[in-house]
């Protein structure tokens, strides 16, 4: 079962390469933050139930309701048109994005452990470099924090594989996520919306050598 | 102890958070560097004992880099009181400017003590919240800019250490432990994967090199440095790139009791050279003054690693080269606020004859200028030839060769630009607007750079002590 929600992780990163409207990408991490939740549900039954309900609150509640509903405030208020932008056509991304899969995949042949599940393994380093190539290939700083998202869900994915004996550091990473996301999101709607009229890359080219 | 510390600090960055007076502010800033000098006595105290459930534990290194902290403390305050005595500050801005200075130099201090690596981590986390406080305390769109790279490049980053430690801690359960301290994982070193520990060594480093100003993370530091006022941007070029080595070397501590030894000295031989060249084009081609010392800084990042990458008594010397860095290299930051007040401006073809207008000031720039180029009779050049021997010892010839080259490069652009404020009469520059600059606030620098002097040519016992049992667990 965990396989076949991890599976359908990895098409929503196929999903979110070609997707043109922002609205589009707020609800893929909706839907990966419900993925999310079904894998904690299914896999960390054994550890002991408070940390099990903190760790379920944080997939449903924070990255399924209370991140892209935020995501689509800071749209509104600061009226980003609803196209993402990309620099690359989107049937390049939709190639690179599966060759980011396929490499993973082979590179997850090396690994001869039993206890680790190598699907985690291929969709939480899918899920990391696809979210590096977002940020790298999107023009507006909002798709660039939607990169990172897409970023902290696979580091979630790979706690999760390690996290049946090693609890803390799930807990660890829900510290990561929650911190970042406040922080990066806060400073968005707070100030670069206010300073910034179009808040691109572009705009922030004042700084160099 | 650590854990008062850790909640007074807080208290007090709360309290100069909501305070307006500007005596009550001065008080409780005192009251912090009181408090970080009690820390460090207690450190001393209760030395190699663990604390708070094992978390912390005042080894030698972190008793070097303690000090060293709170020695750059004072001045750091000092100089960010007269910051904000002339023009008169906003009290908000003020408070908000203290608080995250507080914060941060505890966010530090427990990063030094810490003896999880998971902890550590977490402190890493919390400096990148303080510094984005000071980096924009202007609230221009520059600083904006600056803040935002800062916060983004640091957040990847810190991803990325995480996802090391994930990495590192799949290759623990194998060989049977779940113990994330770093006796625990010292003595489980030769048990572990080579695989995972390999992924885990790429990412951590990778990750910590946002902190530490390495290829290829460096980027954002720069900018955090040239926006943060001069006494922050003088803490993060210094403490805070200490911080990232200290990250970086309690890691590979564990990879040099393992198999990857040598995989990984190459890697971190190729980030520092790639550093150090770096930085030498950028100073070639640098205008804004705090920027140059920011890609100087990222130089002698460049060399420590050099030194710990070649071995033997490259590890004693790294050491002392990054003790000695700060001490060199904060005084800079320091009198850039007065350069600053003096010409309103950061660039190069701005300034000139600056020993017309600020004699002491001057005297500091070039006596700094000698310290941290390594001309001796600065510290410096102790180190740095220290760390040359090893490169060679560890017969990495073609590695000399180039770094040398490229440090003749960087002495030149350094020399251009620093000789050229100095000296060289300004263009744009009407006399009548200089700011005016009382000699007495050289003296932290000239103590500062005293000190970079005295301990590379006289280190005292405890300090040569100290420094040998920090690189002991390399020696084997």
């Amino acid at each position: 079962m965990t396989s076949v929600l991890l599976i359908t992780f990895a098409a929503t990163l196929i999903y979110i390469s070609i997707a043109n409207r922002l609205l589009t990408y707020i609800k893929m991490l909706a839907f990966q933050g419900l993925l999310l939740f079904g894998v904690s549900f299914i896999e960390l039954n054994e550890i002991n139930t408070v940390n099990l309900i903190f760790i379920l609150l944080e997939t449903i509640v924070f990255k399924t309701l209370a991140v892209p509903l935020f995501l689509n405030y800071v749209i509104k208020k600061n009226q980003i048109t609803r196209e993402a932008e990309p620099y690359l056509p989107n049937f390049l991304s939709l190639v690179i994005v599966t060759l980011i899969i396929i490499a993973t995949f082979l590179i997850s042949n090396i690994i001869h452990d039993p206890r680790l599940d190598k699907v985690y393994f291929v969709v939480a380093l899918s899920a990391l470099f696809t979210g590096l190539y977002i940020i790298m290939t999107r023009k507006k700083l909002i798709t660039h924090v939607m990169g990172f998202l897409i970023i902290e869900n696979g580091v979630f994915i790979l706690s999760l594989a390690v996290g049946a004996e090693m609890p803390m550091l799930v807990n660890t990473g829900i510290l990561l996520d929650l911190f970042v996301s406040v922080l990066l999101l806060g400073v968005f709607v707070n100030k670069i919306g206010d300073v910034l009229q179009a808040a691109d890359v572009d705009q922030l080219q004042s700084l160099k050598d | 102890m650590i854990a008062t510390y850790l909640l007074v600090s807080i208290l007090i960055g709360t309290l100069l958070f909501f305070n307006r007076s500007r005596r009550v502010n001065y008080g409780l800033v005192i009251a912090f560097a009181g408090l970080q000098w009690a820390l460090i006595a207690w450190a001393f105290l209760h030395r190699d004992e663990e604390a708070l459930y094992g978390f912390f534990k005042s080894d030698a290194l972190a008793l070097l880099m303690l000090t060293t902290l709170g020695i750059v403390t004072i001045p750091a305050f000092y100089h960010s009181y007269v910051y904000f005595s002339e023009p008169e500050g906003n009290p908000r801005e003020r408070g908000i400017f203290f608080m995250s200075m507080t914060i941060l130099l505890a966010a530090i201090s427990g990063a030094y003590l810490s003896n999880h690596i998971a902890v550590t981590w977490v402190f890493v986390e919390l400096t990148t919240l303080a510094a984005s406080g000071l980096i924009y305390h202007h609230r221009d769109a520059a600083a904006l800019e600056g803040t935002w790279k800062y916060i983004f490049v640091c957040s990847i980053s810190i991803t990325f250490v995480f996802i090391g430690i994930l990495f590192l801690s799949i290759a623990l359960q194998q060989a049977g432990h779940v113990e994330l301290t770093y006796p625990a994982l010292l003595s489980a070193a030769g048990a572990l994967n080579i695989f995972w520990l390999r992924l885990a060594f790429i990412f951590i480093f990778t990750g910590f090199t946002a902190k530490l100003g390495l290829v290829p993370m460096y980027t954002a530091g720069i900018d955090a440095k040239d926006k943060a006022p001069s006494p922050a941007g003088a803490l993060l070029s210094t403490v805070l790139m200490n911080m990232g080595f200290m990250g970086f070397f309690r890691f590979y501590e564990v990879i040099a009791h393992t198999t990857v030894h040598d995989w990984a000295n190459n890697v971190i031989f190729i980030a520092a050279g790639l550093s150090v060249f770096v930085a030498a084009v950028y100073m070639i081609k640098v205008e804004n003054i705090k920027r140059m010392l920011a890609y100087s800084s990222i130089e002698h990042i460049g060399l420590v690693m050099l030194g710990v990458a070649a071995g033997g008594v490259g590890y004693y010397a790294a050491v002392l080269h990054l003790i000695l860095h700060t001490f060199a290299k904060s005084s800079m930051f320091f009198q850039m606020g007065q350069v600053y007040r003096i010409y309103r401006s950061k660039h190069i073809s701005d300034t000139g004859n600056y020993f017309h207008y600020n004699l002491p000031g001057a005297m500091v720039l070039l006596l700094a200028f000698i310290c941290a180029t390594a001309m001796p009779p600065s510290g410096l050049f102790i180190s740095e030839f220290m760390i040359f021997r090893a490169i060679f010892e560890g017969h990495h010839l073609l590695m000399l060769a180039v770094v040398l080259v490229l440090l003749t490069v960087i002495i030149w652009a350094f020399g251009k630009n620093l000789f050229r404020l100095l000296f060289a009469p300004p263009v744009h520059f009407d006399a009548a607007k200089a700011g005016k600059v009382p000699g007495y606030e050289s003296i932290p620098q000239f103590v500062l750079l005293g000190l970079v002097i005295y301990l590379g040519f006289n280190p005292p016992a405890l300090m040569v002590e100290l420094i040998q049992d920090a690189v002991k667990n390399l020696n084997h």
